[in-house]
């Protein structure tokens, strides 16, 4: 049976594809997981460890689908009026002393506040949804969340329920500080971004960094993915790695040798007080293995 | 209504590896299922990877256990030995048995070490009973009672309440106050967070170890439990029992007097990291831990592998919101511990803290509160 095209795509192949003219390479894992969602159209659940580039998939997945992304940043103490809708009741009370004697419709939409999730329900077709940091939320946001992720309605007591039209593109992340509900994880089409393979990796420096040489990203790439077998605290993400190559990258061109260009831009990379002695005592080991 | 058609013979082997799955412990849901057959559709498939990458994605194994995913996937589709999945997963195979107390009371026990590997449990689990004399309560237990209910971890709770000052501006009720003077604002209505106790879940170590301490810890869980709204009390040796029923009865020496009733592995040997992993496989009971204060009272001389415990309390720390050690061994703020276990869990620990004593315990407990704002590690 011959795939079916959803969005314009045909296939994970081709969605990897158009991910990467929009600079974001994909593994095929990720491609699959998210053309999956599109054609299930269930939300996709992103996990991995800060930094491997979870929002970034999302604002590219935005890109090539020609969507605004509506971006929900979670956080301890988020509820439900910072994700739906509120009222805007200054304004109310501004309208009612205009009107005077005037009847006022005061549930209009003019003030009626959109917030990320009612925006996605109302302009399902123009708009990807991300929830960002969804660890970060509090369970009842999270049981919350799932309703809301169930069925694409909510209901606001003065204006009666609201349903999508058609089922929202919507994505979530986390970066499992801790574990999520088995139903949330269930509702969705789950991937696990790991950090890419040091080839993969210089892929995507010289991909962001137009300017960067080979070489350079290349050594950069592996010298990271040693530093992140390190015990770290604040292990370095992609875009630590790509800041490295270039500021290398700078140095070198303004007449630095070769190790002492990475040494000196060290900072880029490891921004963790503790990290910082505990990486400089190795780093003549960690280069020499990182060197082409 | 009619009954669904017979599963098609295609779809078969799909729905078969779910069940293989659930059998080894993968929570799989019906949904799960078919959106994995849809899926497989979808992708055509043209290869075995499209089916591995689809399985992923709508099963959506736990990250720790996807080796064992991809084994039992290979051994399903493919075909290959069956081995693998019982290695990657040592430990996990192992018998759990849930009792229910007769008399249908809440305890709920786990045996933690099956009777096949019973080297170190068969002359540890004598199944002691405890008797515990019935003596005055001790001062800063006392004490510890009247303070615990103001602080106490807390958490804010969804929504706001009412309240007669706030940060918020309550304006849907101002407007309504403002309809009674003639839609003049006269007084402002507020409110604010509702805050609640944060659960609590405290894990006694009962084994030979720590038999000098035992009847003072579940003295300090009884205080615990009188004070708190939510709490959850388990001990732990060579099973693992829940105690909380117990530890709700408002006297003290018959509460430790059905505690000591219930609880059968009194001064046996300890096996850490099996009590806390038997306790993350009950949904039940991650249930209780997840966003709770977890307090594990235990001077973590792990019998058994240091390996299991460690990623026990991975898992428990990062399904609570704070883990919290507190060791008899540990003498003050700068302790360091000795075992090579302690030693490797620190890493997943928020605190690390003494519980030499009744006194330091409730000092230690009351603090915990004062801990606000973004994690920080022990270590």
């Amino acid at each position: 049976m011959a795939a079916r095209t959803v969005y314009g795509l045909s296939g994970p192949e081709a969605l990897a594809k158009a991910l990467e003219d929009a600079f974001y390479l994909a593994d095929p894992e990720l491609a699959t997981a998210a053309w999956l969602a599109l054609a299930l159209g269930k939300p996709l659940l992103l996990e991995g460890a800060p930094g491997v580039g979870k929002t970034e998939a999302a604002k590219a997945l935005a890109g090539i689908l020609g969507r605004r992304l509506v971006r929900l940043q979670c956080y301890e103490g988020i509820d439900a009026a910072h994700a739906l809708y509120e009222w805007n009741h200054p304004r109310q009370l501004l309208e009612l002393r205009r009107a005077g004697d005037r009847p006022v419709d005061l549930w209009a939409d003019a003030f009626l506040i959109e917030r990320p999730l009612l925006t996605a329900l109302r302009h399902p077709r123009e708009v990807v949804l991300l929830i960002d940091e969804i660890d970060r939320a509090d369970q009842e946001f999270e049981a919350f969340l799932l309703e809301f992720l169930s069925d694409f309605s909510i209901s606001i007591p003065e204006r009666g329920t609201l349903k999508a039209s058609e089922r929202p593109v919507v994505i979530l992340t986390s970066n499992r500080t801790r574990e999520l509900h088995e139903a949330l994880r269930r509702r969705c089409v789950y991937h696990w971004i790991d950090y890419p393979s040091p080839e993969q990796e210089a892929r995507i420096v010289m991909l962001r960094a137009a300017g960067v040489a080979e070489r350079t990203a290349k050594a950069v790439a592996r010298a990271v993915a040693r530093l992140r077998q390190e015990p770290l605290v604040k292990p370095p993400g992609i875009a630590e790695a790509v800041e490295w190559a270039q500021a290398v990258d700078l140095l070198i061109a303004g007449g630095t040798p070769w190790p002492e260009a990475f040494r000196r831009s060290l900072g880029v990379v490891i921004k963790d007080e503790e990290d910082l002695p505990y990486v400089k005592e190795r780093l003549d080991s960690l280069l020499a293995e990182a060197r082409p | 209504m009619s009954w669904p058609p017979p599963l098609p013979r295609a779809a078969r082997p799909f729905v078969a590896f779910a069940g293989l799955l659930r059998a080894h412990g993968f929570p799989v849901a019906p949904e799960q299922v078919v959106a994995f057959l849809e899926a497989v559709e979808l992708l055509g498939p043209r290869h075995v990877t499209d089916i591995r990458r689809a399985a992923i994605a709508t099963l959506a194994p736990p990250r720790e256990r996807i080796d064992e995913f991809l084994a039992l996937f290979a051994a399903h589709f493919l075909g290959q030995g069956r081995t693998a999945p019982a290695e990657a997963g040592e430990g996990e195979a192992e018998p759990l048995r849930v009792q229910e107390e007769a008399g249908g009371e809440e305890e709920l026990m786990l045996e933690v070490v099956g009777e096949s590997k019973g080297e170190a449990a068969s002359p540890a689990e004598a199944l002691g009973l405890r008797r515990f004399a019935s003596r005055p309560a001790a001062r800063p237990l006392e004490r510890f009672r009247r303070e615990a209910p103001r602080r106490l971890p807390r958490r804010r709770g969804a929504g706001l309440v009412r309240a007669k000052r706030g940060p918020v501006v309550d304006l849907a009720r101002s407007l309504r106050r403002a309809a009674a003077h003639e839609g003049e604002l006269v007084e402002l209505a507020f409110r604010r967070r509702r805050v609640r106790q944060r659960r609590l879940v405290l894990l006694i170590d009962v084994s030979g170890s720590m038999k000098e301490q035992s009847e003072a810890n579940l003295r300090f869980a009884h205080a615990l439990a009188r004070a708190a709204e939510r709490l959850e009390v388990l001990t732990f040796g060579t099973r693992l029992t829940r105690v909380t029923p117990a530890l709700r009865l408002r006297s003290v020496d018959r509460a430790l007097e059905r505690a000591a009733r219930t609880v059968r592995d009194w001064d046996g040997g300890t096996r850490i990291g099996e009590a806390l992993a038997a306790f993350l496989r009950v949904p039940r009971l991650v249930g209780f831990a997840r966003g709770a204060v977890v307090i594990v009272l235990s001077d973590g001389l792990e019998r058994g592998d240091p390996e299991l415990m460690v990623r026990s309390v991975e898992r428990l720390a990062r399904l609570a919101h704070r883990l919290v050690w507190a060791n008899p061994l540990a003498s003050g703020p700068g302790w360091r511990p000795e075992t090579a276990a302690m030693r490797a869990v620190l890493p997943y620990l928020d605190a690390l803290v003494p519980a030499g004593s009744i006194a330091t315990l409730c000092r230690e407990v009351l603090a915990l509160a004062r801990d606000r704002g973004e994690r920080r590690r022990a270590a």
